[in-house]
């Protein structure tokens, strides 16, 4: 479980965070929505500590993020799995040697027992002959795997997604919003997944946070969202052309 | 003016994040090797042929302004290699490779920025500032004065290449300036200088990669201010060594 309290964070002057107060549950996909600029990239990076907050709480279960020391804090984050927008991939080192450098930097694994935790996260993610190529020669589908592999490489107790689905045609989309669901259940992970794809709101969301403004607007279920009669989220929701004709059929 | 203050701040800041607690020696000891590769090797071709010309330019200087009869010959020699020795090995390879090997080091640190490999190494708890650049600082302080030694010599070779093709000096001669007062301590002064150097252009262009945000725009910008401050920087520490050191 994650869960914020009064979180407030602005950029000079600029007011993105305002007094969200939100909870997080454990094995479960949890979903944070909202339009481009809304604020929810702020949120994720808040919560994983990559944003200082200028106020509020950050429980991860019972710990409290703000009273950790440096290396209480370096230590949290090896339980934290994030798959970042682009990849992030380190350009210079090959696909194996990216997901394997958590292990290298931090476990006393033997060289075959990681090369066997390697194999078992890239069989994981089916991803197949790929462990000699560098991140320039994949396709974005491959990084976004590559991310995935390299996050639970350590058996993290939360992952992170920043737009996991952006910029990739939309079956390889629902591909790795499978591998995120199975995942999430198969290890009992707390997962957040910040969005703005529609589909992948009504395949994985299981709780979903409406940020609007810096402010939360609204959180529910899938089934929730359909029949919600708040306007900025209907607004948001059924933006396309599609989704208004749905709703209309429906 | 206080924009300068404040970078002196951070450069300190992140200075001391890059030289405390190492996460794991092995993984470090292979990285040294490969900027060791991409950033020592990979400049050898560079400076072999600048002090190559430079050295060969320096004896026929030395040669026309030392026209003399009353100025032996051999002090061609002599200067060709004092020059080379003194300032131009040490310094002014050390200008030149902050050019190339320091722009390479802020575009390189600077991507890595803008494109979120360096939160990613933060969210698995990686001291990614000691990660990327310790073993940078490592490999061209190690390696950077064995090259100004390189610069020396071929360099000195230059000379004696244009003694020999053009004849305006005997080669023995040349040879004999190049004993003339030598002092092997001239050579620990340059050595010194070149890791100096190295350790100034490395931290100083990883500093402005590493602070770089925004896009592609602002990389380029912080490969320009890397290699900017990089040479004032040299500059300073040019003057400060050689009061220090010379006897």
């Amino acid at each position: 479980m994650i869960r914020a309290e009064h979180l407030y964070k602005s950029f000079d002057g600029r007011t993105v965070l305002d007094d969200i107060c939100v909870e997080f549950d454990a094995g479960k996909t949890n979903l944070i929505i909202g339009r481009s600029g809304s604020g929810k990239t702020v949120l994720l990076k808040a919560l994983v500590g990559l944003h200082e907050v200028d106020s509020g709480r950050i429980f991860f279960d019972d710990m409290c993020y703000e009273d950790l020391n440096f290396q209480e804090r370096k230590q949290m984050r090896r339980s934290i799995g994030m798959i970042f927008q682009g990849g992030a991939l380190l350009d210079s080192s090959t696909v194996r040697e990216n997901i394997s450098l958590p292990l290298d930097l931090f476990t006393d694994m033997s060289a075959g027992e990681k090369r066997d935790r390697v194999d078992f996260c890239m069989e994981r993610v089916r991803l197949f002959g790929a462990d000699k190529l560098y991140p320039s020669e994949l396709s974005g589908g491959m990084v976004k795997r590559v991310a995935i592999a390299r996050a639970i490489v350590l058996n993290p107790r939360y992952l992170f997604c920043d737009e996991p689905n952006s910029g990739l045609d939309p079956q390889t989309s629902v591909v790795i919003d499978e591998l995120i669901r199975d995942i999430t259940k198969e290890y009992n992970i707390t997962t957040i997944i910040n969005t703005h794809d529609m589909n992948s709101v009504m395949e994985l969301g299981e709780k979903i946070v409406y940020i609007h403004e810096g402010k939360k607007w609204w959180e529910g279920s899938t089934d929730d969202i359909l029949q919600s009669d708040n306007v900025e989220l209907n607004d948001f929701v059924f933006a396309s052309a599609m989704a208004k004709r749905a709703k209309m059929v429906k | 003016m206080i924009k300068l203050f404040e970078d002196i701040g951070r450069y300190v800041m992140l200075m001391q994040r890059v030289f405390t607690h190492p996460e794991r020696f092995s993984v470090y000891r292979r990285r040294v090797l490969f900027e060791m590769e991409a950033l020592g090797f990979n400049s050898i071709a560079l400076t072999a042929i600048i002090s190559l010309f430079i050295g060969a330019v320096m004896a026929l200087q030395m040669a026309i302004t030392l026209e003399s009869a009353f100025i032996p010959q051999f002090m061609i020699g002599y200067s060709t290699r004092e020059v080379m020795v003194l300032e131009f090995s040490s310094t002014v390879v050390a200008l030149i490779l902050a050019g190339k090997v320091g722009s390479n080091i802020a575009s390189e640190i600077g991507t890595m920025r803008i494109t979120e490999q360096i939160d990613a190494l933060e969210i698995m708890g990686v001291n990614s500032a000691s990660y990327l650049i310790l073993p940078k600082v490592i490999a061209t302080v190690v390696f950077f004065p064995l090259l100004t030694l390189f610069s020396i010599v071929v360099g000195i070779l230059g000379g004696y290449a244009i003694a020999v093709l053009t004849g305006i000096i005997l080669p023995g001669d040349y040879v004999e300036g190049l004993f003339y007062f030598f002092e092997p301590y001239s050579i620990t002064y340059a050595l010194v200088k070149g890791a100096v150097f190295a350790f100034l252009i490395t931290t100083i262009s990883a500093y402005w990669g590493y602070y770089a945000k925004g896009n592609s725009l602002e990389v380029g910008r912080a490969s320009t201010h890397a290699v900017v401050s990089s040479s004032v920087a040299i500059m300073i520490f040019d003057l400060i060594l050689t009061q220090i050191m010379r006897v």
